[in-house]
């Protein structure tokens, strides 16, 4: 190997000292708390909105962490330093609870999910009487066992009384997000997503949105969790969520809001 | 563990047609690469190279893509068997043959160059022809070649995952291998049964890969 040119090096070790210093820098400074919060992966786009609102209303900064809500619930119990936890489901925050990582009657439900039918390819009609009349290749949905999502299909699949009909031709998303990509890369030619994936969005094809009565609500609950029981900022973001700016954000994204 | 058995055979069956596959395909190739002075010879290199860098979730998102029925690939598929690529036995398996690639063609080219010139043109002075010359010199100095490009092959498709949670769809029986059978576990807060499986996934890769090592170590074959 030739030997380097250390004279040549030099303006990139100045560099680099910089940036390492830059690091070391503490965060700039915000008027208020910084939150962190967990988010589960499929809310991550109303997350960023809701934020921004946040931190324009109330001085407090929020950092965002996306990744499943397994894996989040997973990382919490081991210790992650998150302030509040947003799941997609009911079960973990429930959980969190139950095993004091979590604050008890801190829980409440941010968002109300609402399933929908959608056909990538369709140029007209209704992507329901496609199902009704079993017109499809292959059903996406996302796993019941898994995902809310998957369940509240599987249950307006029942609710049609065509779980039968569709079982041998059904495939499964580790999550609405991937059973959103099985339909969009056109593999999957009829399948059930959250309306918060098409909404404000060109989707393509038509959809059609699954009335709320033919499924459990997929509900979405928030957390504060237990190390963070005294930070006024994070309890600051569980009362936005709740208020009436936040839920102008979460419509707008293909949410429900709670009562 | 009874419940598991389904995803075990298919996660052996796929690793073994996985394997004998890469063997037909990769052995050209390694040997391409081991005697070619062609100047293209480095590109080719790095793009077998290529599933060791890319992340297997974003390898399986493009041949999603690629499976799609509406692109000559998929739709050929489709016209042949009446099946989607995705979501089939045959879609895991050209997806394991793309994502195991490196570990069949890197030991067996390896093995081919520590061959050596020198056998090569002996036998060509003997009057063998190359495909002669391969069978009966180069085979034989390779074997621990084959055996460890075998067995990498055949893990690491064993121990995949990305790739197969974007292009399988989880069906039981048909797509959901062991490590998504893991996967699911672990997501529905069942972790008595992931660690059985994931215990049984490091029991079997331990004792196969400490069989290779042995088997390497004590018939060791030399050039020469």
């Amino acid at each position: 190997m030739a030997a380097i040119n250390l004279s040549a090096m030099r303006p990139f070790f100045r560099l680099a000292v910089l940036a390492l210093a830059l690091t070391l820098l503490p965060a700039p400074p915000a008027s208020g708390e910084t939150v962190r919060v967990a988010v589960a992966a499929n809310f991550a786009r109303p997350a960023e909105a809701l934020a921004d609102a946040f931190t324009a209303a109330s001085g407090h900064a929020v950092v965002l962490t996306t990744g499943s809500t397994g894996l989040l619930y997973a990382q919490i119990v081991h210790g992650a330093p998150f302030d509040v936890f947003l799941s997609a489901d009911t079960v973990r925050p429930a959980r969190l609870v139950a095993e004091g990582h979590a604050v008890a009657g801190s829980t409440r439900t941010y968002a109300i999910g609402r399933l929908a039918l959608w056909d990538p390819q369709a140029r007209d009609g209704d992507p329901m009487d496609r199902l009704r009349a079993g017109r499809y290749r292959r059903l996406a949905l996302a796993n019941p066992d898994l995902a809310p999502y998957g369940a509240a299909a599987r249950q307006a699949l029942t609710h049609l009384g065509l779980e039968a009909h569709a079982a041998d031709r059904l495939v499964f998303g580790e999550n609405v997000a991937q059973a959103h990509a099985f339909l969009a890369t056109g593999n999957a030619d009829l399948g059930f997503v959250a309306l918060a994936q098409l909404a404000g969005r060109q989707p393509g094809g038509r959809y059609t949105l699954i009335p709320a009565a033919w499924h459990d609500p997929v509900r979405q609950d928030a957390v504060l969790l237990t190390r963070s029981a005294g930070n006024p900022g994070a309890r600051a973001w569980l009362d936005f969520l709740a208020s009436p700016a936040a839920q102008a954000i979460l419509e707008e994204f293909g949410y429900e809001v709670p009562e | 563990m009874i419940e598991s058995a389904p995803a075990i055979w298919l996660t052996l069956r796929l690793a073994l047609v996985t394997t004998l596959i890469l063997f037909l395909v990769g052995t050209p190739l390694a040997w391409w690469l081991a005697t070619t002075r062609a100047r293209v010879k480095p590109v080719v290199e790095a793009v077998t190279a290529l599933p060791l860098v890319l992340p297997p979730t974003v390898i399986g998102f493009y041949l999603l893509i690629l499976f799609n029925p509406g692109t000559p690939v998929g739709g050929a598929w489709v016209s042949l068997t009446g099946d989607t690529l995705a979501f089939s036995f045959a879609g895991l398996v050209i997806a394991s043959v793309i994502y195991s690639l490196p570990f069949m063609v890197q030991p067996l080219q390896t093995a081919f160059e520590r061959v050596g010139r020198d056998h090569l043109e002996a036998a060509a002075s003997l009057g063998a022809g190359p495909w002669d010359t391969f069978r009966s010199v180069v085979a034989p100095l390779s074997l621990r070649g084959f055996v460890t490009a075998g067995v990498l092959s055949f893990i690491h498709t064993v121990g995949e995952f990305g790739v197969v949670l974007m292009v399988g769809g989880n069906i039981p029986g048909r797509t959901r291998v062991v490590s998504i059978a893991l996967y699911d576990h672990v997501e529905t807060l069942d972790y008595a049964a992931a660690h059985a499986l994931a215990l049984g996934l490091i029991v079997v890769s331990l004792a196969v890969l400490t069989a290779v090592f042995l088997i390497n170590r004590r018939y060791p074959v030399h050039a020469g």
